[in-house]
């Protein structure tokens, strides 16, 4: 009973961190179509977002405050990858709608600059960098529109910039002189810390729940339940599905199809933000964590059937619970004396990497048989 | 009758060949106006052009007193430009309620200010308020066109667009929807711009105009439709 409660939570706790970090890529290639191969850099990015945020609660003003750096990390992150995302579907992929061939090579592409960036551009310039990318873009529409109506406008926006700019390098500057771990450019990998809250087991009926795995399991169901709620309930969730099912048509009845389209990519890139944030709290960030993310990441929207949120739920706690299972080797410990070449098969597939290797091979065998994943769209396509 | 859309010498291309040729058509508030010709002579592609989805290379569209020049599809139906295309379009994985309420995005302030669907629509088309929690792709094709219909009347246009509203429809809601269109039109004096190959319907028109090629070939009000036309024209 125990170890079916120990194997279940691992399994949830291996799901979940899947799940985040798919999440984002279940509405930018299962609703938009896009193949963002750089969807594992900006996890990185939120991750590494995290740890610039922990640096910056360790200055002695923020010491105090240092127990809820998480909290702040979580929508910073969100800002910094759905930026940066937005960035790159206003000038790559944009440019690249209905070729899946040259989007897939083009964010390839991207996603080693992105790799590049971090490991020779110093932490802090690139926290004052995305800051003015941020005013820059968040400007002119907090400003009145009025203002950018006539001849002055383009020196008003010329200015936004400039202010933007100047901001950034204000922030640039004073992280580099304050924290010097951000000062300069490193390629080494870098941990975060957890705050003391999160470190070490929650005690309940004789088993350890490590806190850090239910604070990601937690974080899971609020952006899943936000995200649901978002697509299913709100005005713009519904001007997305529109868009997602018959683009023309949506732009026919008066959905700004583009506006919609840069607003799908930046919350579909801000929740691998959110992802990077879980992921830092679980191991050391580097420049290549986002790669071993990445596939994992499309095999449980493929899995799950593209297009379909709930499919993506399911298939990542299927293939956390798979992973545990073979992982671990629970098959040993529930049947102790099997014949001993099975046994040894068991054994042989018990480690991490191993167990990922059967899992990803398992999925492809299910997929040989159901193409479109768990839960294809179903219901009368319409001739139209 | 204010000229509410007026076309000076369009002409639109796919590609490289060339299917509308110098179209000068106008269409008055509160009157209905009909397209006719064969399969392939640039009907659809003319209302294509009208609501933005193909750019013509050349000509001049005034809706309004304003010109449309290059502004795409969703700033003209805003402008009032309601569309209803061949093949219905309804978004299958929407709920008719859904794909209702994305009729209003054409309203001022669109989806964020109005929430509560006009029930005029259900008193065109009753079947609608049965059907609001179906999925739009698993209504029957009359319906998804009263469904199409009603979600364009939402945006309150002041120009309607009908491509083949009858098509692959049986005869008894062609009459609802023949019935519908005159109520709208009379009700609200709205301009309606209808491509129909079905007889009945061309004649409940106040003007044709016919196209062949690409081009207006003949035109005049539909009582004068004399048989030779409809012959020339109209597939029957």
């Amino acid at each position: 009973m125990q170890l079916l409660f120990e194997s279940l939570f691992n399994g949830v706790a291996i799901g979940s961190v899947l799940l985040m970090a798919a999440l984002g890529l279940a509405i930018v290639f299962g609703l938009m179509g896009v193949i963002n191969l750089a969807h594992g850099e900006l996890i990185m990015l939120g991750a590494y977002t995290t740890y610039v945020v922990q640096l910056i609660f360790k200055l002695p003003a923020l010491q105090p405050l240092y127990n809820c750096y998480v909290l702040v990390a979580i929508p910073l992150a969100f800002v910094v990858s759905g930026v940066v995302g937005i960035l790159l579907e206003r000038t790559v992929i944009r440019r690249l709608y209905g070729s899946p061939l040259e989007t897939l090579l083009a964010t390839w592409g991207v996603s080693l600059i992105l790799q590049q960036f971090v490991r020779s551009v110093p932490m802090a310039y690139a926290a004052g960098l995305i800051l003015a990318l941020v005013s820059g873009f968040g400007l002119p529409l907090l400003l009145p529109s009025g203002w950018f109506a006539g001849a002055r406008a383009r020196l008003i926006r010329l200015g936004s910039w400039a202010f933007s700019a100047f901001l950034g390098v204000c922030l640039a500057g004073g992280l580099a002189s304050q924290i010097d771990r951000i000062a300069r450019a490193d390629a080494r990998n870098v941990d975060v810390t957890a705050p003391q809250w999160m470190r070490g087991g929650l005690e309940m009926a004789d088993m350890t729940f490590p806190v850090p795995r239910l604070v990601i399991i937690v974080m899971t169901v609020m952006a899943v339940v936000g995200v649901s709620w978002f697509l299913n309930r709100s005005v713009w969730g519904m001007r997305i599905r529109a868009v997602t099912q018959n683009r023309s048509m949506s732009d026919c009845l008066g959905i700004p199809t583009e506006t919609v389209d840069v607003l799908t990519f930046g919350i579909g890139s801000g929740l691998a933000g959110v992802a990077g944030v879980a992921v830092s709290l679980l191991g050391s960030v580097g420049p290549n964590v986002g790669g071993s993310y990445i596939v994992g990441c499309f095999m449980v929207v493929v899995l799950g059937g593209v297009g379909n949120l709930y499919g993506t739920v399911l298939a990542s706690f299927a293939i956390g619970v798979l992973t545990d299972l073979i992982g671990a080797g629970r098959l040993l410990s529930v049947w102790p004396d099997m014949p001993a070449p099975l046994a040894s098969a068991v054994e042989f597939f018990a480690t991490t990497s191993m167990a990922q290797v059967m899992v990803f091979a398992l999925i492809v065998v299910f997929l040989q048989f159901r193409p479109a994943g768990l839960f294809p769209q179903k219901g009368r396509m319409v001739e139209a | 009758m204010t000229t509410l859309l007026e076309i000076r010498g369009l002409n639109t291309y796919y590609g490289e060949s060339h299917i509308l040729r110098d179209v000068d058509l106008t269409v008055k508030a509160g009157e209905m106006v009909c397209l006719i010709g064969r399969n392939g002579v640039g009907k659809t592609t003319l209302l294509k052009s009208l609501i933005g989805l193909l750019r013509p290379r050349r000509g001049e569209l005034v809706f309004n007193g304003a010109g449309l020049d290059r502004q795409p599809p969703h700033s003209r139906a805003r402008a009032g430009i309601g569309y209803v295309p061949q093949g219905r379009e309804i978004i299958p994985q929407l709920t008719v309620e859904e794909n209702l309420k994305l009729g209003m995005e054409a309203l001022p302030g669109g989806l964020a200010r109005h929430r509560r669907i006009d029930p005029f629509v259900y008193e065109l088309f009753p079947i609608l308020q049965e059907f609001l929690p179906r999925k739009g792709g698993d209504l029957s094709g009359g319906q998804q066109q009263q469904l199409a219909i009603a979600r364009a009347l939402l945006g309150r246009p002041k120009l309607l667009l009908l491509d083949e509203p009858t098509e692959g429809i049986q005869p008894n809601i062609v009459q609802d929807i023949e019935a519908a269109v005159r109520r709208i039109i009379s009700e609200t004096g709205i301009g309606v711009l209808l491509v129909e190959q079905h007889l009945h319907f061309v004649r409940q028109a106040d003007r044709y105009y016919a196209m062949q090629r690409g081009g207006i070939v003949a035109s005049g009000p539909t009582s004068e439709l004399s048989q030779a036309v409809v012959d020339q024209f109209l597939t029957v």
